[in-house]
């Protein structure tokens, strides 16, 4: 551990704008593909199976 | 398999974070700020193996006429642009505070933007052709013909005189950057890379389903009967 508190390691040594901008944004970006991918599987399987689709 | 990808990504992305945030060190000239290295390289080369594997599994479907292979080149071409987005996005927020620009008309920049613009023209060509297998082999023309893009962004660095710093990390020479930050880095671009691949199977899936919704097995399928 570098950091001697969480207030030291949000702040990311005044680059927190930055660090944090990359990394929430690749975090919502594969979380929301992986998302997006799941529910176009159920609509298809929901079709098909003569469901209305979700 | 695409659980199992998924839980790896997810425990690789985890270690490689922690090592990259926790443990690695403040770089002595730029701060905290090069803490954006552990997702922007591995997103970054992602972009570019895609962009291979894509174009690998087009032509394949061009010479064998085989259609997976092609579906296989479509479900990985949106995972490629994201991560071709990423790459620039996060070297955006990284060269606002090192260079003092947002943007610059790099080599490196500027051919990683042609990149985008291959996925986009990509997708964008498949999505205009109705007739799938003709969908196919355009695509793959342009999948081939775009390829030549992967050794510029590479080398552009050598090239020309570029502001975007080299490579690090070579295969002929020892890194040079801490271990702590190259190991960071490495398990990072490991757990992205069982990501890309879960999602592209993922997607391969809804593709498959999508084109063969005619055929007898889908309707067999106990997510369907069920």
């Amino acid at each position: 551990m570098i950091w001697s508190s969480w207030r030291e390691f949000f702040a990311m040594g005044g680059y927190a704008l930055y660090v944090w901008g990359s990394v929430a944004v690749v975090l919502a970006a594969l979380v929301g593909e992986s998302l997006a991918l799941r529910w176009r599987r159920k609509a298809i399987l929901a079709e098909k199976a003569g469901r209305p689709r979700p | 398999m695409i659980s199992w990808l998924m839980i790896l990504a997810i425990i690789l992305s985890a270690i490689g974070f922690y090592i990259g945030f926790f443990m690695a060190p403040t770089d002595y000239q730029q701060g905290d700020a090069y803490r954006i290295i552990f997702v922007h390289v591995p997103a970054a080369w992602l972009s570019m193996v895609i962009y291979l594997a894509m174009a690998f599994w087009a032509a394949l479907g061009l010479v064998l006429n085989t259609r997976l292979s092609s579906m296989m080149a479509s479900a990985l071409a949106p995972t490629g642009a994201l991560f071709t987005f990423l790459a620039l996005w996060t070297g955006a927020l990284w060269g606002r505070p090192t260079w003092g620009a947002w943007w610059v008309w790099d080599a490196r920049l500027t051919s990683e933007l042609i990149l985008l613009f291959l996925y986009v023209g990509f997708m964008a060509l498949q999505a205009a052709i109705d007739d799938p297998r003709r969908a196919d082999k355009a695509g793959a023309v342009l999948a081939l013909v775009g390829v030549v893009n992967v050794p510029v962004i590479y080398f552009s660095v050598q090239w020309w005189n570029t502001l975007h710093q080299g490579a690090s990390i070579s295969l002929k020479s020892a890194p040079s950057m801490a271990l702590t930050m190259l190991l960071g880095m490495l398990i990072m671009a490991l757990g992205l890379w069982a990501y890309s691949i879960a999602a592209a199977l993922m997607r391969l899936r809804c593709i498959v389903l999508e084109r063969e919704c005619h055929a007898p097995w889908v309707a067999h399928l106990q997510e369907v009967q069920s």
